[in-house]
């Protein structure tokens, strides 16, 4: 490893931390709920090693288990990942001159985390070279995808002590609004949030969950049409 | 009360691999394939969105109409779902909101169920 690699590598590592706290309960409740529903361990295990994304996760557990036909199951948990499309576009200045390999290594780990604190680092020191900006990224997100494996692994084995009555079912909406609520901090935001739930109750009757992807359309529109209001409103 | 999916082995090997291949295209789309390229400022926009789009509308439905009690609308889960979201916007930590929210499930269900 070279030692610009090592050095910026252990720099990201550092910076990652604090998202241990956050990371290995999400894993954990993730593997504990993908056995109350009935998977087994070695695709609990494939959900997180494949997908490495928490939410669209939970999203498929809940819309599998609320019936949902298959189609609408990939299509809207793969809908509430297109936000990584933005962070692939902030990466692409920096790690573009990068063989293709380490970009679709780079691409594979691409989450919230490391999208957020290697665009904030990289801002700071733009000096860096490709090296040193590789180290930190990896540096960021090794430690945190090895734990959310990790962490469903221990979610699976210990899911299948707890008690059969507990309320399995809500425990995947709770983990949304614990989510989604830190997140409201502009009216735009907010917007989108009412849209979303109140299309989505009103067209509930539609069939095969349809109206949840006309819901999530309605609301992507009216979050940009409240921030481009505010904006001309604030000049 | 936990419900186990419906699905076949096959088709959750499918929601696997699908939804981890269309994860996987988005994340490569412009880092592997289209290159260091401005976006329109629209759909920037649009895309910031998309989260805060999708997860109300897959919650609303479950917190009215839990598949647990029927569709029957139940005040203990109601409560559990109101607490998260206040503790969420006051604190905005996600972890202190999902504490609160569990507990509050867990003892609302024992008083009222």
């Amino acid at each position: 490893m070279p030692t610009a690699f090592r050095a910026t590598f252990l720099l990201g590592m550092r910076a990652a931390l604090p998202f241990v706290a956050m990371i290995v309960p999400f894993g954990a409740l993730f593997g504990v709920i993908a056995a109350a529903q009935g998977l087994t361990l070695f695709q609990a295990l494939a959900f997180s090693f494949v997908v490495v994304a928490g939410a669209s996760q939970f999203a498929a557990l809940q819309l599998m288990q609320a019936g949902a036909p298959l189609l609408v199951v990939i299509l809207t948990a793969t809908a509430v990942n297109l936000r990584m499309a933005m962070y692939s576009v902030a990466m692409t200045p920096h790690f573009g001159k990068a063989p293709f390999w380490q970009r679709a290594l780079v691409a594979y780990m691409l989450i919230d985390q490391s999208y957020l604190l290697s665009a904030a680092q990289f801002e700071r020191t733009p000096e860096w070279t490709l090296t040193e900006k590789l180290g930190y990224y990896f540096g960021t997100v090794l430690l945190l995808c090895g734990l959310w494996y990790l962490a469903t692994w221990f979610g699976v084995a210990f899911g299948s002590m707890m008690p059969e009555d507990m309320a399995f079912d809500f425990i995947v909406p709770v983990t949304f609004l614990a989510m989604i609520a830190p997140m409201i901090l502009t009216r735009a935001q907010m917007a989108a949030a009412a849209m979303s739930a109140g299309v989505a109750l009103a067209l509930w009757w539609m069939p095969y969950s349809s109206g949840l992807l006309l819901a999530a359309l309605a609301a992507m529109a009216t979050g940009a049409a409240v921030e481009i209001y505010e904006e001309r409103r604030l000049g | 009360m936990a419900e186990t999916i419906q699905f076949e082995t096959w088709q959750i090997w499918a929601v696997i691999l699908g939804l981890g291949l269309g994860t996987y295209a988005i994340r490569l789309s412009f880092l592997g394939l289209i290159g260091n390229r401005p976006l329109p400022p629209m759909l920037l926009r649009v895309l910031r969105y998309t989260p805060m789009a999708v997860i109300p509308g897959l919650v609303a439905p479950a917190v009215v109409w839990p598949a647990a009690t029927g569709g029957e609308a139940d005040p203990a889960r109601m409560i559990a779902a109101l607490v998260t979201v206040v503790v969420g916007i006051v604190t905005r930590k996600t972890l202190w909101a999902l504490a609160a929210g569990i507990a509050t499930l867990v003892l609302a269900l024992w008083l009222l169920g």
